[in-house]
């Protein structure tokens, strides 16, 4: 089996270049959307009947939220891909989605206290779904500390590999904590399988921020990782005349 | 499809529950725009400081002995 193209996709420089023409396109789509969704959701998305207008949080809070877990996900595997074929850029794509996914978990967090506020009376409480949930955040912290806490920076891509790997085993927790454990939490709004339990005036605007969330997503990790991959390629010559301003060579990376 | 307030004030309030909604989205945004400018950030603060030190490099390179 013809494995190039493989390796082709771990190459930091085909990426790089790849990347550069998404980029505008990829922030236009993502603050669109986002800025659509926003204005439908606060504005025009009828009020609920039972939480009244603080429901309106649901429409940052719950897109984030997933998005937080897929980022889990996706930084795992890039880290398992790294530990398994060594190829540099898996590595480089799980540096990069820690402090994304950590600034994730804030946000589902603090929009999740503040909405409990006026909705359950109080700001936290100790349940399932929010403990759990914490320790995700605490995961992404983990990564983030191991990254700094060596000399070494394969021995630091190792480690961080492994935590994330390990940590893999709390995400279904989260998501199935509602359902384990007596919680405050309410039970999956949306749902792949069966009847999703919200009416379709309030379903497009939240359709519209969970897509948009996954764009931005997409474009703070290309981001983050083209910023990680001049970095950690400083010395190599494609680099150097990136710096230097001298037009790109043609050939292939490799 | 219609604006669900019948004024900008009401709009703010959201019934009392404005506080606690208005200060969510406003922390989302803060987050958002930070993760959106800090790595263009950092990469143009790191290009400019390799070029600089490319610069030194030649200088260096060019200096008589």
């Amino acid at each position: 089996m013809n494995w190039q193209w493989f390796y082709r996709l771990g190459s930091p420089r085909w990426f790089y270049e790849k990347t550069d023409a998404w980029v505008p396109w990829l922030i236009i789509l993502a603050w669109g959307l986002l800025l659509t969704g926003t204005v439908w959701g606060l504005g025009f998305a009828p009020m609920d009947a039972k939480q009244k207008d603080s429901y309106r949080i649901l429409y940052v809070h719950a897109p984030v939220a997933f998005i937080s877990m897929a980022c889990y996900y996706l930084m795992a595997i890039a880290g398992a891909v790294g530990l398994i074929w060594k190829m540099k850029l898996p590595y480089m794509v799980m540096k990069s989605a820690a402090p994304i996914g950590f600034a994730f978990t804030v946000i589902v967090l603090a929009t999740g206290s503040i909405w409990g506020r006026p909705t359950w009376g109080t700001w936290w409480e100790w349940d399932g779904r929010m403990t759990s949930y914490l320790i995700l955040s605490f995961l992404y912290l983990g990564i983030i500390a191991l990254q700094n806490a060596f000399q070494s920076r394969d021995t630091a891509d190792k480690a961080s590999a492994i935590l994330a790997l390990v940590g893999t085993v709390n995400i279904p927790i989260i998501y199935k904590s509602v359902d384990w454990w007596y919680t405050l939490h309410q039970p999956a709004t949306l749902k792949l399988t069966g009847q999703s339990t919200i009416h379709v005036s309030m379903l497009y605007p939240l359709f519209t921020m969970i897509v948009g969330f996954y764009v931005f997503f997409t474009l703070v990790l290309i981001l983050f990782t083209r910023t990680e991959i001049l970095r950690r390629e400083s010395k190599t010559q494609w680099v150097k005349d990136l710096i230097a301003g001298n037009p790109r060579k043609e050939e292939a990376a490799q | 499809m219609k604006f669900q307030f019948e004024s900008v004030d009401a709009f703010l309030t959201m019934g009392g529950h404005g506080p606690f909604v208005w200060a969510s989205y406003v922390l989302v945004y803060i987050i958002i725009i930070y993760l959106t400018l800090s790595p263009l950030l950092a990469k143009k603060s790191f290009l400019k400081q390799q070029k600089k030190l490319l610069q030194l490099q030649k200088n260096s390179q060019n200096a008589p002995l």
